[in-house]
């Protein structure tokens, strides 16, 4: 079996599922370490970039430059009293964290870091595991996580606690949706389903990020809202909901919470680098100068290096924009995100459709494509151009006419009579006087100058 | 069932490990059966579904151990994800408690259920004789046919089933219309926007929120008014039903004095003293 391997460059499906058990183990408990060993330096990283970013040293007194200071958060955790409240569901509570941290260790069993290397003279892919819908394991397992969060919020018995319970889950589910659909670009693309496959069929070809860029731009927007990560934070909004679903939660409980979220971000950042950013590959320039680069372990390196250049713009992220407001947010999910990658989607099928059917090269379809568009665009001009006829004037309607509000027929428009005033004060339009406008556009011009 | 299985794990058993996968089918099928009977027992709503969730959490790993992962994948997506996630929404938002009403609204619904649930339990019974009297083609031969599970699957919806996998999918989406239908609620009124909420607090001269009880105040009791900033007391901040009652605290007038000095930037000494009014 090692000849067989060792002629390989590559990684097979076919070499997974071969590994004896106590490489199994190893396997399992060194992505266990890097994982924790990860979300320590995350927590360290994240704290001193972000101070960075706001004019200010960050942690800097426990280990060189801080370093220990996730250490010395950990004991303090660990160190503080777990708390139940009266109200909770004790087993649900209980089981809650356990859920959300396991399940954000699954997603790395199916995430590759490297080639084929020898592990005490075993040769054996840097990967836990593959099959042939690895890709869906990892959707299949962020929606068993969503329960730890979830059932978090319904068992502490607190208002804030549900809230933020169910915005998370709402929110997760919803990003989810735009998640998996920038997903199948990339199945279409690579012909599969596995991560070591589509890690491979990055090899020969540009980097998915470029080549599907519209399908990894959706990603990188879903992912955030997937982690409950600034700007999407809507979950942990403090001056809405205090801290969100873990807010009766303390000590090392809450620290399950803690590390769940941090080890989600990287494994986002895990599927973005697999599955858009060539993997633990190095980009040509710099294979084709050192051809060892992508041999052996140093892809390890590349790969975590990766990671923190997505981390980096997580922090960034979190740095500089503020949070969204709940209703735009899932507004921009559902009515923005959605639509563009089924879009996407229907464009990037039809592309493989009419190339496997007429056997088309790159440059004919783009061509193709350019022409059909600068027609589509030009009928379009043509059909406004002739077809203009001015809308008709929509009747004034009164929803209290017949004493019961009653919606709109097409056609008709709102206006604010008297007695609808009274009813719904909120809601006044027209009612302005004639000095109103000027002192707004006065405060206005106001606000323009002192930007 | 269990013939099934067997039948079907006897076939993979060519290319799998039979101790291991006989290992994860006692477990699975313990934790299945366990979470079935949990969902039947438990008092609570919540608990029932997470006793389910976790038998089809289950029942996913076995159809992964028997060399179904696909399946395995979609039914943790679907089912777990998806539908027991919707479930438990309802649960936690609205509860159980509601009493179902139990006039029938629809005509003939019973003998349509009868009709439907002899049909499917016909449809089921066919379809797990055949499986068990037939002797299958075995998963490596429908495997080998499309070259893997997910061809296999894909090349069965969309070509041979592509009606039956049409006319489900219309039917969801004929649900899921239906049920944005009956939740849809036509606004009466144009949603004010946030800067002309903004602007009618500001026309109405209060631009900013009430003061919360107790504000600038000496006690943070509900009752206690708050105190403007020139240490008038306003009864805006007392909630209605304790305006007007003896349950209003009343304020010491002394405090304010003190608390006006000291805002006016004058020496004040301790409280107790007496020279400070």
């Amino acid at each position: 079996m090692t000849d067989l391997l060792a002629n390989v460059t590559g990684v097979e499906l076919s070499m997974f599922g071969r590994d004896p058990f106590w490489l199994v183990a190893l396997k399992a408990v060194g992505l266990f370490l890097i994982l924790v060993l990860l979300t320590l330096f995350t927590t360290w990283f994240e704290r001193r970039l972000v101070a960075r970013m706001q004019q200010r040293p960050g942690p800097n007194r426990a280990g060189p430059f801080g370093l220990l200071i996730p250490l010395a958060d950990g004991i303090k955790l660990a160190l503080k009293e777990g708390i139940t409240p009266k109200n909770a569901d004790k087993v649900v509570y209980l089981l809650a964290p356990m859920l959300a941290a396991i399940a954000a260790f699954l997603v790395f069993a199916v995430i590759p870091l490297g080639p084929v290397v020898s592990i005490f003279g075993t040769e054996t892919p840097l990967q836990l595991t593959d099959f042939p819908v690895a890709v869906l394991y990892v959707l299949a397992i962020a929606s068993v996580g969503i329960y730890g969060i979830v059932l978090a919020g319904w068992s502490s018995g607190s208002t804030y606690s549900l809230l933020g319970g169910l915005r998370s889950s709402a929110q997760m589910i919803s990003y989810e949706i735009a998640m998996g659909l920038s997903f199948v670009a990339v199945f279409l693309q690579a012909g599969t389903m596995s991560t070591s496959q589509i890690v491979e069929s990055q090899a020969s070809t540009w980097w998915f990020a470029i080549l599907l860029l519209p399908s990894f731009v959706i990603y990188l927007i879903s992912m955030v809202g997937e982690t409950n990560r600034a700007p999407f934070d809507l979950p942990e909004a403090e001056g809405e909901l205090v801290a969100g679903f873990h807010t009766e939660y303390s000590g090392l409980r809450w620290a399950m919470f803690f590390l769940a979220e941090y080890i989600n971000m990287i494994n986002v950042s895990a599927v973005a680098i697999t599955l858009f950013l060539g993997g633990w590959r190095m980009p040509p320039p710099i294979s084709t100068i050192w051809p060892g680069a992508n041999e052996g372990w140093w892809p390890l390196l590349w790969f975590i290096l990766k990671i923190y250049a997505i981390m980096f713009v997580f922090v960034w992220l979190r740095g500089t924009l503020p949070r969204l407001r709940y209703d735009q947010f899932m507004r921009f999910g559902w009515r923005v995100l959605i639509p563009v990658s089924i879009g996407w989607i229907v464009i990037i099928a039809t592309v493989r459709a009419v190339q496997n059917e007429f056997s088309l090269d790159l440059r004919t379809m783009l061509i193709a494509g350019g022409v059909a568009l600068a027609l589509v665009a030009l009928v379009l001009f043509f059909v406004e151009g002739r077809g203009s006829e001015p809308e008709p004037e929509p009747e004034p309607f009164d929803p209290y006419a017949g004493g019961y509000p009653v919606p709109p027929k097409p056609g008709e428009e709102y206006v604010v009579t008297p007695r609808a005033k009274a009813t719904v004060s909120a809601t006044v339009l027209s009612s302005r006087t004639e000095d109103e406008p000027a002192e707004d556009a006065g405060t206005e011009g106001e606000g323009e100058s002192r930007e | 069932m269990n013939t099934l299985l067997t039948a079907v794990t006897t076939d993979a058993t060519t290319t799998t490990a039979s101790t291991g996968e006989a290992i994860v089918f006692w477990v699975c099928a313990a934790v299945a059966v366990v979470g079935a009977l949990g969902m039947l027992l438990s008092r609570k709503a919540v608990h029932s579904a997470l006793f389910i969730a976790g038998t089809m959490i289950s029942l996913a790993v076995l159809y992964v151990s028997l060399d179904a992962p696909f399946l395995g994948m979609t039914q943790i997506v679907v089912y777990t994800g998806a539908v027991m996630m919707l479930f438990l929404f309802v649960l936690m938002v609205v509860g159980v408690d509601s009493s179902d009403s139990l006039v029938e609204t629809l005509r003939g619904q019973r003998a349509a259920s009868v009709l439907l649930g002899l049909g499917f339990a016909g449809l089921l019974i066919a379809g797990v004789g055949a499986a068990v009297v037939d002797v299958p083609v075995g998963l490596d031969a429908a495997n080998s046919e499309y070259g893997g599970n997910v061809e296999g699957i894909a090349a069965l919806i969309f070509g041979r089933y592509v009606l039956a996998f049409e006319a489900t999918s219309a039917l969801l989406i004929a649900a899921a219309l239906g049920a944005m239908v009956l939740a849809h609620r036509e606004r009466s009124e144009r949603r004010p926007s946030q800067r002309e909420l903004s602007e009618q607090r500001v026309r109405d001269g209060a631009p900013q929120n009430l003061p919360g009880p107790g504000v600038y105040a000496r006690h943070n009791a509900l009752g206690t008014p708050a105190l403007l900033p020139d240490g008038t007391p306003t009864d805006r901040s007392v909630p209605e039903p304790l305006r007007g009652v003896s349950a209003v605290v009343g304020v010491d007038h002394e405090d304010t004095e003190r608390v006006n000095a000291l805002a006016r930037g004058e020496a004040v000494g301790p409280a107790d003293e007496e020279g400070s009014s």
